[in-house]
């Protein structure tokens, strides 16, 4: 049995897998990527509209910084998140996109002088300052105050992937495609590497490494419908949940996007609202000033997700063969725009719908598209439960997102968490922490057992006609997570999902397959896959099942309150070895430590169950304030929230903009 | 009313010494805007279920699902059965390494591609990432971003005369991405640098301009007139060095 030794090994080759791994081969580590298709395949790629970086070089995003950045995170996740967390992000996201600047990302940059916008459905002229010309320019998005998207045409995934795929090239850095983590290997307290499995070949062999890293991206594909490549099906998180030791945290926070076509599923991005772009119903009436007059079609996702569905719910939506949907009008912005930053939402509308989004309205509808949660870690990247383990990108739940992800952070997440996990890991393998005595023995005992799991399947009598298969369980699986955990929940539904999914767990680990063969063999890998996905979406349903509130993206139509007093608190999804179901247990999310205590979002009517100690943090925050008024930013912000001592040395430089440079402030 | 498909689609196991490569039909039903990555899974879930292909983001930006449909490469994601006879065939794209059925590896084809033709921006020191980014001219980053488009999906290779007779034979996808680091004002290689890597007949002399590449590239990336200035260039930078002798 083939048994290899690394320091790192990073699980997922996508943009948050390939920075962590760049990071770490910089420190002189040897690393290894594994993926299940060619790095620049990753579902990375599909994402179109950009990253958000409070660069304020565009006249639309002056006077940007950190702290709206910041802000704009928080309310965004309903205050779900760990602001720790968002603030170390906040500050490194113009970083990040400063350094992909100089590894070949083509941003769109700032044009000098007059040009055209829409903004609300009127055709307005902004003037961008000559001082700005040539750097970084940015777009309106959803639920930011700022326009703070940086962007290459609606390719951005696509330019950012290349670019650190071509880096990691460059770099020397292996990665090994057709490749999966099946197990990882652990002694119950430390996390010692993964078993692999060749997609190919089939063969089984192990690699034992000081830090294991977790970047496998979401789990959109246990629904039916979602925006996620068909890789996303969330193998990193289920592999660790398998471990009976790792936490999965908030598996039940589930973003649905607005503007999915209709019936692909396939995103079309929310730049195209951010451009402009308007919702409008059967009638062609512009629907969403009417619910949220402020910010219309540039609500938070979750909040334009939620008018759309009651829109429809309404009778507005527009019938179809396909089911109800409603349009998306970008005909308003002109050919020319759509030609030059919506390039990839016309070729999909064309190849896809048959349509021209310069004249005719896209069909689309909320579909599944992120998963706030995941392998819960520390700021730090690493599981507070198994050492050795860490988790990065959207497969990572440490926790930015809280309970609805804005727009534009995802892409910024990826590379940010990869700046910073990759310095740790590397910390960590250097440190006494990590040395790692490998235990071959151990390994082999994980392979064995992964052996006799495929074993057992390719054992078992091949399904009859009528019975149940993988492709039958799993259409159950999807129909159910599609019907019962989606944009609205309530307890029956949930309590019905749960059910099911026991069910279907229990038959998943019954049944048999035709093709008995070891290599290349799909129904093999949907096989063994299948248990893993409906462990997932146990976790998903009974975490939404239990948490009697509505935030973020988890409404519930039982509880539409947020409750602070009660569920300020994260669900941790761990599932002990051969138990049928998840155990769940919470972790709070401390008033007492936040820099920007809960507040109301803005959007409809205000409908919170308080904290008692917001109150009070309120008035401490309002004295610490008071006290260093005139101190400067940075003893303020020590005093609020001191994220800075917490980051990597090389990272904690201030962030320069044009404002810095003309007020000739001291460098 | 709708029609009878009958797919024809080439099957083989490399790695299985019984497996002959054979093509098999499969017959469904069509129905309104199926595609063929519905139409295969569709063959996969009822009637062949170890049957391979390649499909990851199924919109056509990855590049992943690239076959040879009814005779032509494409990406299978988002053609639709549609536009193609009642009765055709799916073959896996030529030149590179045949895995399965309809999957081939072109991971490792690309990888060896990007190592040796070092298709990343080259620096001559690591960015302040405090600082002001450099600033480019707008034109021009969009003019890079319409080269780096390119999703390496193989269609241009499959189609191409050179690469099926030359192995080593970089492409469209290696040539365009030489014109798309030239052309980028941050990579300090100069056409010195870029001869040493394609000034050759395994590079842009090794181009015999049928131009199928330009006419079955998914992203209708500018090949045709990013080839012939990447010649005029690379010829013009050999008779620089022909006459210093």
């Amino acid at each position: 049995m083939r048994i290899e030794y690394t320091d790192v090994l990073v699980v997922g080759g996508g943009l948050a897998g390939l920075r962590t791994a760049v990071g770490a081969a910089r420190r002189r580590l040897r690393v290894e990527v594994l993926s299940l298709v060619p790095a620049k395949r990753s579902h990375s790629v599909a994402a179109q509209g950009g990253m958000q970086a409070s660069l304020g070089n565009a006249f639309k995003g002056m006077g940007d910084n950190e702290d709206v950045h910041f802000g704009d995170t928080v309310r965004g996740s309903d205050w779900g998140c760990d602001q720790l967390v968002a603030r170390m992000f906040a500050h490194m996201a113009p970083k990040a996109v400063r350094e992909l600047a100089a590894w070949g990302v083509p941003w769109n940059r700032v044009q000098r002088g007059a040009h055209e916008v829409v903004i609300n459905g009127e055709r307005v002229t902004l003037t961008e300052r000559d001082e700005a010309h040539g750097l970084i320019t940015a777009r309106d998005f959803g639920g930011t105050r700022k326009w703070r998207t940086c962007y290459t045409a609606d390719g951005t995934g696509h330019t950012m992937l290349y670019a650190l795929g071509d880096r990691a090239v460059a770099e020397g850095i292996p990665v090994r495609d057709r490749s999966e983590a099946v197990a990882l290997i652990h002694d119950g307290g430390r996390c010692q590497g993964a078993v692999v499995r060749d997609l190919e070949t089939g063969e089984l062999y192990a690699i034992l490494a000081a830090a294991t890293v977790i970047a496998t991206g979401g789990f959109g594909r246990i629904w039916g419908i979602s925006t996620n490549a068909i890789i996303n099906e969330g193998m990193g998180a289920a592999i660790a949940l398998e471990t009976g030791v790792a936490r999965l945290g908030n598996m039940e926070a589930v973003q649905f996007h607005p503007t999915a076509i209709v019936p692909a599923g396939i995103l079309v991005t929310e730049g195209c609202r951010g451009d402009g772009g308007l919702l409008r119903d059967v009638d062609g009436h512009r629907f969403m000033p009417d619910y949220e007059p402020e910010k219309a079609e540039l609500a938070s996702r979750d909040v334009v997700s939620r008018r759309m569905a009651e829109h429809m719910r309404r009778g507005k939506g527009v019938k179809s063969a396909a089911g109800e949907h409603l349009w998306l009008d970008i005909a308003v912005l002109g050919a020319a725009h759509i030609d030059h930053k919506l390039r990839e939402v016309k070729d999909i509308c064309r190849h896809f719908l048959g349509i021209d989004p310069a004249r005719d309205w896209i069909p689309v509808r909320p579909t599944q598209h992120y998963s706030m949660g995941g392998i819960r870690t520390d700021h730090r990247g690493e599981s507070p439960a198994l050492r050795g383990l860490f988790a990065v990108g959207e497969a990572a739940c440490w926790d930015l997102h809280g309970f609805n992800r804005l727009g534009g952070n995802s892409l910024a997440e990826t590379v940010v968490a990869g700046m910073l996990v990759g310095e740790h890991v590397a910390d960590f393998v250097e440190s006494h922490a990590g040395a790692l005595q490998f235990s071959p023995g151990l390994a082999r005992d994980f392979v064995g057992r992964e052996r006799a799991a495929l074993e057992a399947i390719t054992a078992r009598p091949a399904p009859a006609p009528g019975a149940d298969n993988v492709a039958s369980l799993r259409r159950g699986m999807e129909a159910t997570m599609t019907e019962h955990v989606g944009l609205f929940r309530n307890e029956a539904g949930l309590r019905t999902a749960v059910a099911t999914l026991v069910d279907l767990h229990a038959r998943a680990q019954r049944v048999g397959i035709a093709s008995r063969h070891l290599d290349a063999n799909p129904e093999l890998v949907a096989a063994y896959r299948l248990p893993r996905m409906l462990a997932l979406a146990l976790c998903a349903a009974q975490g939404a099942l239990e948490r009697r509130e509505s935030r973020g993206a988890h409404a519930r139509e039982d509880y539409p309150a947020r409750n602070d007093r009660d569920w300020l608190r994260r669900t941790l999804a761990w599932w002990p070895v051969g138990a049928a179901t998840p155990v769940l247990e919470y972790e709070p999310i401390r008033v007492e430590s936040m820099e920007l205590p809960p507040g109301f979002r803005g959007y409809g009517t205000r409908n919170i169950v308080e904290h008692p100690a917001t109150a009070l943090r309120e008035a401490e925050l309002e004295s610490i304030r008071a006290r260093l008024e005139g101190a400067g930013g940075a003893p303020l912000q020590a005093a609020l929230l001191d994220f800075r001592a917490r980051l990597p040395e090389r990272y904690r430089g201030d962030n320069e903009r044009i404002a810095d440079i003309e007020e000739g402030a001291p460098r | 009313m709708s029609r009878r498909l009958k797919i024809s689609i080439f099957r083989h196991n490399p790695r299985d010494p019984r497996s002959v490569p054979r093509l098999v039909d499969y017959e469904l039903d069509e129905r309104p805007g199926m595609t063929l990555f519905i139409a295969l899974n569709a063959i996969r879930d009822t009637q062949a279920p170890d049957l391979n292909f390649d499909f990851v983001c199924r919109a056509g930006v990855c590049g992943a699902c690239a076959m040879v449909i009814d005779g032509r490469p494409g990406l299978a994601c988002r053609t639709l059965t549609s536009t193609l006879p009642a009765a055709f065939s799916l073959y896996p794209l030529p030149v590179f390494r045949l895995v399965a059925d309809l999957s081939v590896d072109t991971g490792s084809w690309m990888r060896e591609l990007a190592e040796r033709l070092q298709t990343w921006v080259h620096l001559d020191a690591e960015p302040d990432l405090d600082r002001l980014e450099a600033r480019m001219e707008p034109a021009l980053a969009e003019a890079v971003y319409e080269l780096d488009r390119c999703i390496e999906c193989g269609c241009c290779i499959a189609a191409c005369a050179t690469a099926q007779m030359r192995e080593g034979f970089v492409g469209a996808v290696g040539l365009v991405k030489i014109a798309r680091f030239r052309l980028d004002s941050a990579d300090t290689r100069d056409d010195a640098d870029f001869y040493e890597l394609v000034g050759n007949d395994e590079g842009i002399f090794g181009c015999m301009s049928l131009l199928a590449c330009n006419d079955l590239c998914p992203k209708e990336l500018p090949l045709q007139t990013q080839l012939a200035w990447l010649r005029r260039k690379m010829a013009g930078q050999g008779v620089r060095w022909l006459r210093r002798g």
